[in-house]
């Protein structure tokens, strides 16, 4: 079969059927003039966008994308392949840098956040999974012991009270940070080593934790 | 908690500083807010092409609606293409506008009536509109006919260039040459008018 090297503008354009698509996106993945055309082209078709009457779409429709969004906030980052979250973070923190030039105390706290976030790439990146049982996320583990929780859509702690995370190896669980919850996907870094085996669990305590688990736990994994 | 952390509907004024690729890149982390400054920043345009694609404005809030919770789930893989994050979110918006005009078998070529637009955003908002829309529409204008036709039937129609072939009565490979001078062309039109606007001494 002939290289579609002449599909570019159609494909920009969104004017091939899905056979053509299909043909077209694995003859680009070999090309590397068609990638370079394509990009050329980009650009000057999204401009078409603007060519066309804009009017004020019903403010109901700002809500509903953002509420939908909010529901389904998968925990984004663990899903990814290893390569592609590395790609990802690295082009947020060149973001956050740049930004760091004008933007004073907040993209300090960017900065902050990506560091901390750059710390737990590794553990995902390497780490084995396994899901938690009782809340929508999964305990990232690596050989070393380094741990992650990764949890979305959980409530909020309870006014006075906060999650507080537990290792269980053996009998005594031992304290392992503490985590507020809320909207959005939380990545909550362990205090402490997982050894093999070993039972990763939160409960709900007063604030500021406590040193042994007063509650039953409501999520919980084992590495 | 930064304001980056807050699940508010209203968009933290920081935001409004950073680029297109920085919210993204934002989005791609969970980042609610920074989804919505990018509505804000495109949901209109996003509207509008969708509208002008499907003609009916259900649909067109369907297609913006799926366009950007596309965005929610794909914003990592943004990083990857060679592109604007403008143009990939257009991209997204216009792919998924022709894929529901496609299911729903509502394409149809008359020009979208000159209905009087409400002007209901900002003057700033407006003015920028207008600006853009005269820019991209003078510089169709400069097209030969038959590149200016493809194009237009393409983008806003919804056709395949297979089906443009058939109803133009003119062999594939002459649309397809058309659809790639025509598109070349305007990206050499679009960036010169770039390049005359910084070039011309400020008054």
């Amino acid at each position: 079969m002939a290289e579609p090297h002449d599909l570019t503008a159609a494909y920009a354009l969104d004017a091939l059927d899905p056979v053509e698509v299909r043909e077209y996106e694995s003859h680009l993945a070999r090309c590397e003039r068609c990638r370079e055309e394509l990009a050329a082209l980009r650009d000057a078709t999204a401009s078409l966008a603007y060519a066309a009457p804009a009017p004020v779409p019903p403010p109901a429709l700002r809500e509903r994308i953002l509420e939908q969004a909010r529901r389904e906030r998968a925990p984004v980052i663990p899903l990814r392949p290893r390569r592609t979250f590395t790609y990802a973070l690295g082009a947020a923190a060149a973001a956050a840098a740049c930004l760091a030039i004008g933007f004073g105390v907040w993209a300090a706290t960017l900065n902050d956040r990506l560091n901390r976030q750059e710390d737990t790439s590794m553990i995902l990146a390497e780490g084995k999974r396994v899901p938690l049982q009782g809340a929508s996320g999964e305990l990232v583990v690596t050989e070393s012991g380094d741990a992650l929780v990764i949890v979305s859509r959980l409530d909020p702690a309870p006014k006075g009270k906060t999650y507080e995370l537990w290792v269980i190896k053996g009998t005594e669980p031992q304290h392992a940070g503490l985590f507020e919850g809320g909207p959005g996907t939380h990545i909550v870094k362990l205090a402490r080593p997982v050894p093999p085996q070993a039972t990763v669990a939160a409960t709900v305590e007063k604030d500021g934790g406590v040193d042994a688990p007063t509650t039953k736990p409501f999520f919980s994994a084992r590495a | 908690m930064t304001a980056l952390l807050l699940a508010s509907n209203a968009v933290p004024r920081d935001l409004a500083h950073l680029s297109d690729e920085a919210l993204v890149a934002l989005v791609a982390r969970g980042d609610d807010s920074a989804l919505a400054a990018l509505y804000d920043r495109f949901g209109r345009v996003a509207y509008g092409l969708s509208l002008r694609i499907l003609r009916d404005r259900a649909l067109a809030e369907d297609a913006v609606q799926e366009a950007f919770l596309g965005i929610w789930r794909g914003a990592d893989r943004f990083v990857a293409e060679r592109a604007k994050a403008s143009s990939w979110i257009l991209t997204l918006v216009h792919r998924r506008a022709v894929d529901l005009v496609r299911r729903e078998e509502r394409r149809r070529v008359e020009p979208l009536e000159a209905a009087p637009e409400p002007a209901a955003g900002s003057a700033d908002e407006e003015a920028w509109l207008r600006l853009q829309r005269e820019r991209v529409q003078a510089a169709l204008r400069r097209l030969p006919d038959q590149q200016r036709e493809a194009l237009e039937l393409a983008y806003f129609g919804g056709f395949t260039q297979s089906e443009l072939a058939d109803r133009l009565g003119e062999p594939l490979g002459t649309i397809k040459s058309r659809m790639f001078s025509g598109l070349s062309r305007l990206r050499e039109l679009l960036g010169e008018e770039e390049k005359e606007r910084w070039q011309s001494p400020t008054t």
